[in-house]
């Protein structure tokens, strides 16, 4: 394509009508308590590989809501479960991402 | 007892206060504007969190207060000052020289229309929280889509915004919305709901349970971002953008029906009432109490009292309890004179 000195970026929009939320879906069929997450962080903020990776429970969760590929993401994850341990809802987030990979290695 | 108290405004904190002033030997007088009895309560159609059924609190207070002189149909002309009691003038040429005087005005619903981004009277599918409890309870409504793929409820609507004359949390909006939600997925369980928050302010006894129902039970999808904007496609479906403040991204989608969650905002008609017997308005708009603590239920003036939403939003039983009170207040008040 000819080089016109710009380019066009793409829009950053998220358009529910276009997300597929299939993983998300199947992950509430075995994990429900999964829609329980009221998105306050505690997990992020205690995880030990968050603050060399950017891993997030909360973004794992809020990506797999908004349709997006959380696997780069999740390859942070040591299973060390302190997530599981503040979780004040009582979702048993370490099993939750077990269940995530399970349905993304089907 | 030969004392005459009228109580302006014949919802539920009107007659719950006229049952308790009835067990009091008191004959009192309610004057309601509307048609019947029972206020916003009568036209909605559940109360949150147990779904209580809003027609039996209301048609158990009609017949608790068979006894008491009710005018519906019927305003209040005029209130003054006379010696040690209150000429009440209504418009149906009845006066009365009353020892007390109730206020319980309650609310009017903010006017969505001011928020004119968000398309209410503009669109076709754009309704508010008071049409959706109207719908339910069986008005015809064909803004109301019958087989809905996807429908968003907006929080705040005139409320926590400074620029539409409304700084205040209406306070029972969130917890409406969530019932309201579940209500509609209940009807439509393929639909997608949507509910655009910006904090849920969920107080009260048992809300909390109510939003992990919500989300667990029913898959509810909250978004946590105040809708900007609204539009309508080319066939006619509504869109909505807003942030999705927690992934820090715009977010755009399609609903076949938007239901704004219009805030509380003091009776229009108290503004005609108040200044002639100098009552003080509050800052946030609804009357002043004497004290915000420890005198909720009286006015700045001897004998004229508060109950229910007429000092600030209120919920059902916070009414009902406040209703009460003050019939305790009238009656220490006609006693010690």
């Amino acid at each position: 394509m000819a080089d016109f000195g710009f380019r066009l970026s793409k829009s950053s929009t998220l358009d529910l009508d276009r997300i597929d939320t299939k993983v998300y879906d199947r992950l509430c069929d075995t994990d429900p308590d999964a829609r329980t997450c009221m998105a306050c962080g505690s997990c992020s903020a205690t995880c030990t590989a968050a603050p060399f990776s950017g891993m997030s429970m909360r973004k794992v969760i809020l990506g797999l809501q908004r349709g997006q590929d959380v696997r780069p993401m999740l390859s942070n994850c040591m299973l060390c479960g302190k997530c599981t341990m503040v979780c004040p809802r009582g979702i048993n987030t370490r099993h939750l991402i077990l269940s995530i990979c399970r349905i993304y290695d089907r | 007892m030969n004392k005459n108290i009228v109580i302006i405004g014949g919802g539920v904190a009107g007659m719950e206060a006229a049952k308790q002033l009835l067990s009091l030997g008191y004959t009192p007088m309610i004057v309601e504007k509307a048609q019947s009895l029972g206020g916003h309560v009568a036209s909605w159609y559940k109360l949150f969190p147990d779904m209580t059924p809003a027609s039996a609190i209301v048609d158990q207070l009609r017949k608790d207060i068979s006894g008491a002189n009710v005018f519906t149909g019927t305003k209040v002309v005029s209130i003054s000052k006379d010696r040690e009691s209150y000429a009440v003038v209504l418009d149906n040429g009845v006066s009365i020289s009353a020892q007390a005087i109730l206020f319980a005005t309650g609310f009017s619903l903010f006017d969505a229309t001011k928020k004119e981004e968000y398309g209410y009277g503009v669109y076709d599918h754009v309704v508010t929280n008071g049409d959706l409890e109207a719908w339910f309870n069986g008005k015809a409504d064909k803004r109301i889509s019958s087989s809905p793929k996807a429908v968003g409820f907006v929080h705040c609507v005139g409320s926590r915004d400074l620029k539409a004359g409304n700084s205040q949390c209406s306070k029972v909006c969130c917890t409406t919305a969530i019932k309201q939600a579940i209500e509609m997925k209940e009807k439509f369980p393929e639909a997608d709901i949507y509910c655009f928050y910006m904090d849920l302010r969920l107080f009260g006894k048992k809300y909390e349970d109510f939003y992990i129902n919500a989300q667990r039970d029913f898959g509810v999808h909250f978004i946590r971002g105040r809708v900007s904007e609204v539009g309508e496609t080319i066939d006619g479906r509504i869109q909505v953008k807003a942030e999705d403040t927690l992934s820090g991204k715009p977010l755009k989608v399609q609903l076949d029906t938007l239901v704004l969650m219009s805030g509380m905002v003091c009776n229009k008609s108290v503004g005609e009432l108040a200044p002639q017997v100098r009552l003080d308005m509050d800052d946030d708009g609804f009357l002043r109490s004497k004290d915000n603590i420890y005198d909720i239920l009286r006015s700045n003036r001897p004998g004229i009292f508060y109950a229910g939403a007429c000092t600030g939003t209120k919920t059902v039983p916070e009414t009902l309890a406040e209703a009460r009170a003050a019939a305790v207040e009238i009656h220490n008040y006609l006693r010690n004179g």
